[in-house]
């Protein structure tokens, strides 16, 4: 049997070109979509749905959001508190920052609540008693956009 | 003059792999960092302390208010509007029909200066809160207009 001589290898070039047109497309993509706004979101919370709770024309001045989980525990600045009264404390903190280190004052402040739709109620109130303690008095109770009527049709 | 010779030009090789390198690095990152932002809202109430809130005016209209009654579960168990408790499928359906009919949102956008206060169990489960603020403050037409209704609610202070 005779073994055909291979002929010179010549080195194989694939055209790149349509990889990285696609690369660049998707780059695009993504830079246009991609959001570096600080989200107030946490997984931990699953929203109860509105569907009046449109997105706010007009983004608030420095808001306090505070997040309330099904199991009754807070997340507050990123930390999780398991009682009332560390996000008491956190708060009373808050409040002497705003006090000495800006001029608003802590009734212009907004409060946005974000709780989960089977936490207590009673514990949304609470967190709200604490904030009106505090001198909070604007408060915006947040809910998940959804076209659908929630409140049902009779 | 002597001219140089053309002909021989260099095979110029463009190096491909460092800029197809930092370009699938971009596109990891952008992909990490990809977030699907679902569209939220809120629902402004404004609850001044009950120091601040007596020196505040009465209002000339009667203060509504909505009970919000809970099973040990934290299910809703009952909806009363005022004395009246709203029975059937879609008791909030019913409760923003009452508030319709008495606010007459026929002709504007409502009643500014009404007040609704809800007063809703501790263990009630806030998803049916949101259904009574939803019923209270608003409701959304066949066009997908909305129209507002009673704008001032509050909650009821803790009876603990």
């Amino acid at each position: 049997m005779r073994i055909q001589q291979r002929g010179p290898q010549g080195v194989v070039e694939g055209d790149l070109t349509p990889m990285i047109d696609m690369a660049f497309l998707l780059i695009a993509f993504f830079m246009f979509v991609i959001n570096f706004s600080e989200v107030e979101q946490d997984q931990r919370v699953t929203l109860p749905a509105s569907e009046l709770a449109r997105p706010p024309e007009a983004p608030y001045e420095q808001p306090l959001t505070i997040h309330l989980t099904d199991n009754d525990h807070f997340i507050y600045g990123g930390k999780e508190l398991l009682t009332i009264g560390a996000l008491r404390s956190e708060l009373l903190q808050e409040t002497q920052i705003i006090q000495r280190l800006t001029t608003k004052k802590v009734a212009d402040v907004t409060v946005i609540i974000r709780a989960d739709e089977d936490a207590k109620t009673g514990m949304v109130q609470r967190v709200i008693q604490i904030c009106q303690q505090l001198g909070f008095e604007k408060f915006a109770l947040r809910g998940q956009w959804t076209k659908d009527h929630t409140i049902g049709e009779g | 003059m002597k001219f140089r010779n053309t002909d021989h030009r260099e095979h110029i090789v463009l190096q491909m792999t460092p800029m197809i390198d930092i370009v699938f690095q971009l596109m990891v990152f952008f992909v990490f960092t990809f977030k699907i932002v679902e569209p939220e809202g809120d629902f402004n109430i404004r609850m001044p302390s009950d120091q601040t809130s007596t020196a505040s005016a009465v209002s000339e209209t009667p203060l509504l208010r909505v009970r919000l009654r809970a099973t040990p579960e934290g299910e809703l168990a009952r909806v009363q509007f005022g004395d009246v408790a709203l029975e059937g499928d879609a008791p909030f359906y019913h409760l923003q029909s009452r508030i319709r009919s008495l606010i007459g949102d026929d002709a504007g956008p409502g009643s500014s200066d009404q007040e609704v206060e809800i007063d809703a169990d501790y263990n009630l489960k806030y998803r049916y809160a949101m259904n009574a603020i939803t019923a209270i403050t608003g409701y959304v037409d066949d066009n997908g207009e909305q129209h507002k209704l009673v704008e001032k609610v509050r909650f009821a202070p803790l009876s603990e």
